[in-house]
């Protein structure tokens, strides 16, 4: 194993793969860490949708410029990373929800983004499997260039380019302790030996709270167990994502035809419980054949569990540590950190690399907390 | 001489995929299996993971341990979702 290097990735999912890229690519010497395989963590678990509309520009502004850089991903990487624009219909069922969404799409709009408010008529020309009395919806928004991409290849093709460009990726090696002077950090212990460097990311998913443990540092995040539902392959019915604030849930139909999803789990518990339970099946399969009575018939294949790294205000906090020099967050994705990694990345790397920051990263500082003025994302589900 | 043995029948993957994968170096089972989606069908990988394994461990000398057998997740045979969704006589709202 190397015994050096200019940053030390810890964590083999999406984010630190694609930071890996970014900054190998930017001509630093990179080491990954992954205490298992490529996308073990909630990477491999994720159901991988891409959405702009978010209610907090800082959400809004990382998928936004996200989605441009996946727009190109593929060939950037080299490889297809099967990236696809179905949109996101978003159902409202009040009108308090409307007026909430009118609010967002204002938001967004003046970020750029391409959404709209659609009538009930409408809804139906985008998901005409959709039964909108059952439902009881009033209204929805859509954005055409949300989307999805396959999270596996997306990981592989970022660690793939990134080893192109020189990093090393280490998997089945645990990081076990992080060493710091003068509140600076100096080398990274492994299951495999130690390597020297002046930074790290923290990338480790649900585990980054005991990664900033070892060096001091305390946060907020805690893990939320979710579940996810797929059936068998059907014909193409529809291709935007359909999600809902009030049910919580979210489905799509994949390119290679099954029906992917997720609702929060009844009686759902902090804690990292990995067996999936009967109460989400069942909830989820009430809740999806309402939304589209003729799945009925459909058999449902596989079911599976993953943890969100939720933070106090749904937000991701990223960039160096105010007390701990060289100590880099990337965590806290709260759910949404797929979509957003091609941006984590790139800014990351242009402090690391270039020391420039920018407005973003100074305001999903881990120093935020500390204040008593949070900015809540509402726009949550599963 | 190309191999093109069905490893995987519920994705149609051949023995010809999985070597070409582990040469592209996808030499452990679990990336391997997020790549080409083998074990990812409706028999959850029954049919093909031991097949697979045998072919990794020809295809790099070594021995892939037990322990990194893919997790089999439920059903264990496909159920449909309106069954899944129905009310047992006399319950009125879902229980865990
Ligand atoms: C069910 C579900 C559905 C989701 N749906 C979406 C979605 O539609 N869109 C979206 O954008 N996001 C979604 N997410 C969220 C998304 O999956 C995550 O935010 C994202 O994958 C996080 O990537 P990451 O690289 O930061 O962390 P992870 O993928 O969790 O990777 C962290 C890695 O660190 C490794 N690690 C931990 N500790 C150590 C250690 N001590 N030493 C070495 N390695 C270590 C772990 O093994 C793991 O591989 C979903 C999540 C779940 C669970
Ligand atoms: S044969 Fe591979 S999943 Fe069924």
């Amino acid at each position: 194993m190397k015994r050096k290097a200019d940053v030390v990735i810890i964590g083999g999912g999406v984010n630190g793969v694609a930071t890996a890229y970014a900054l190998a690519k930017a001509g630093l010497d990179v080491v990954v860490l992954e205490k298992n395989y490529l996308s073990s963590g909630a990477t491999g678990k994720c159901g991988a949708g891409i959405r702009q509309q978010w209610s907090t520009a800082e959400n809004t502004e990382l998928a936004i410029r996200s989605v441009q850089m996946f727009e190109h991903l593929s060939s950037d990487l080299g490889m297809d990373i099967e990236f696809r624009q179905g949109g996101y219909l978003i159902i409202n069922h009040s009108e308090k929800e409307l007026r909430q969404s009118e609010e967002n799409v204002e938001m967004q709009k003046r970020l750029g983004l391409n959404v709209r408010l659609l009538d009930i008529s409408e809804i139906l020309s985008i998901v005409p499997v959709l039964d909108l009395k059952g439902i009881k919806a009033v209204g929805a928004t859509f954005c055409p260039t949300d989307g999805h991409a396959n999270p596996f290849l997306t990981t592989f093709a970022y660690a793939n380019a990134a080893r192109k460009h020189g990093a090393t990726i280490s998997t089945h090696t645990t990081v076990t302790g992080i060493k710091t002077k003068d509140q600076h950090v100096t080398s990274v212990k492994t299951s495999k030996g130690t390597i020297h460097t002046s930074w790290v990311v923290d990338a480790a998913g649900v585990y980054s709270k005991d990664i900033a443990k070892m060096v001091g540092i305390k946060t907020p995040n805690k893990p939320y167990r979710k579940e996810v539902l797929a059936t068998e392959r059907l014909q193409s019915m529809f291709e935007a994502m359909v999600i809902s604030f009030t049910d919580g849930i979210y489905f799509s139909q994949q390119q290679e035809g099954q029906i992917v999803g997720g609702i929060p789990i009844p009686h759902e518990q902090i804690g990292l419980y990995k067996t999936p339970t009967f109460s989400f099946l069942r909830h989820m399969s009430q809740t999806l054949t309402r939304y589209v009575p003729l799945l009925r018939h459909v058999n449902m294949l596989r079911h599976w569990t993953g943890f969100y790294d939720v933070t106090p205000d749904a937000r991701p906090i990223l960039g160096e540590d105010r007390t701990v020099k060289g100590f880099i967050h990337c965590h806290g994705f709260s759910g949404h950190g797929f979509m957003l990694s091609p941006m984590v990345s790139k800014l990351l790397t242009e402090y690391i690399a270039y020391e420039k920051t920018s407005p973003i990263l100074d305001r999903l500082n881990l120093d935020r907390f500390e204040g008593s003025n949070l900015t809540q994302e509402h726009s949550v589900v599963g | 001489m190309k191999h093109h043995a069905i490893v995987c029948r519920c994705e149609d993957i051949t023995e010809q995929d999985v070597i070409d994968a582990i040469h592209q170096g996808y030499t452990d089972l679990e990336e391997l299996r997020r790549k080409l989606r083998i074990g990812m069908g409706p028999c959850q990988g029954r049919v093909c993971i031991s097949l697979v394994k045998k072919i990794l461990e020809k295809e790099t000398g070594k021995k892939v341990s037990v322990e990194s057998y893919p997790t089999s997740r439920p059903p264990v045979i496909p159920i449909s979702l309106g069954a899944l969704a129905k009310k047992t006589r006399g319950e009125n709202e879902t229980k865990s």
